[in-house]
């Protein structure tokens, strides 16, 4: 089982990453780009065979560790 | 008095902090991350480092060290706690202290000496500031940009949590003396009990002369006599 888990901050955080990638894109020629924000992406393998159980729990891990809800929202997927 | 400087994996602060302290005629030891005690601590101090690599984000993984549970426990009974850079950093991680410390503004580490307005001289850490004084602290940084909801903010304000906020020389709080894009040109805040405090500046760093400011040695004064009012009373 493998789990993804994409972490974005928040829209009311700044993000000097994003608008410095930006700003490159479109020196690089790239137009009508209207934002970017920079992330993160965890995959996590799992050897568990129950998908709901599993996502609970890691549902709890990005809540409390893998994310800061202060200022990072998060989503989950398992396949 | 007796201090517990923690050290995690990557603390790179802990020895300035022990020494500023015996410098300042009081007596400091560490205590290592995985140690559940914090023994005869009188106050505890989170230092400045770079607490397993900053690894996922600045503090995260430090916060669940077993040391922190002592940590808590500490500050739930009223012990003084202080963090410094990557202190604040964990101790936010760890909700002992409100907001997060995010990447500079400018995508740049600053390493250079900043001024400090004190907003609130009634609190442990700030008491022996003199009035009117602008600190001249170093930072060293790369995440030190302060960030926190407005409804938190303004709880902040409200309750006279800021501590310190960057200023120019003369104590304007002025963008271009904001090193770092925090918000309200926060440098360090302290929580609602007042026992609690962390600053993104080292004031382990400005506690002797020869480095180039002493005026770090004020903070570590208002604790000595706090701890000294504690026992005396």
């Amino acid at each position: 089982m493998k789990a993804k888990i994409i972490i974005t901050p928040k829209k009311a955080v700044v993000d000097p990453q994003g608008i410095t990638v930006l700003k490159a894109l479109e020196h690089m020629g790239h137009r009508g780009i209207k934002a970017v924000h920079v992330g993160k992406y965890l995959e996590i393998e799992l050897d568990a065979t129950d998908k709901e159980a599993a996502c609970k729990s890691l549902d709890e891990a990005a809540l409390r560790f893998l994310s800061n809800p202060v200022i990072e929202d998060y989503r989950l997927e398992i396949e | 008095m007796n201090f517990a400087v923690l050290q995690f994996p990557a603390s790179n602060c802990d020895q300035d902090c022990v020494h500023a302290v015996r410098v300042l005629g009081h007596s400091a030891n560490f205590i290592w991350h995985k140690d559940t005690s914090l023994g005869n601590a009188d106050a505890v101090i989170v230092p400045g480092g770079f607490s397993y690599g900053d690894y996922l984000r600045c503090g995260a993984i430090a916060r669940f060290s077993p040391v922190m549970q002592a940590v808590k426990q500490f500050a739930d009974h009223g012990g003084l706690v202080l963090g410094i850079c990557n202190g604040f950093q964990i101790l936010c991680e760890a909700g002992l202290l409100p907001g997060a410390l995010i990447r500079n503004r400018d995508l740049q580490f600053h390493c250079e000496q900043v001024f400090l307005k004190t907003n609130n001289f009634e609190t442990p850490f700030t008491s022996k500031i003199p009035a009117e004084k602008i600190l001249k602290i170093p930072i060293a940084h790369g995440e030190g940009c302060y960030f926190a909801d407005k409804e938190t903010l303004d709880r902040l304000v409200a309750h006279r949590q800021v501590l310190w906020q960057y200023c120019d020389a003369n104590g304007n709080l002025t963008d271009s003396a904001n090193p770092n894009g925090s918000l309200l040109n926060i440098a360090g805040i302290c929580n609602e009990r007042r026992n609690v405090a962390a600053l993104m500046p080292h004031p382990d760093r400005a506690s002797e002369e020869i480095l180039g400011s002493a005026d770090g040695r004020f903070i570590f004064e208002g604790i000595f006599a706090a701890l000294k009012g504690k026992i005396d009373a």
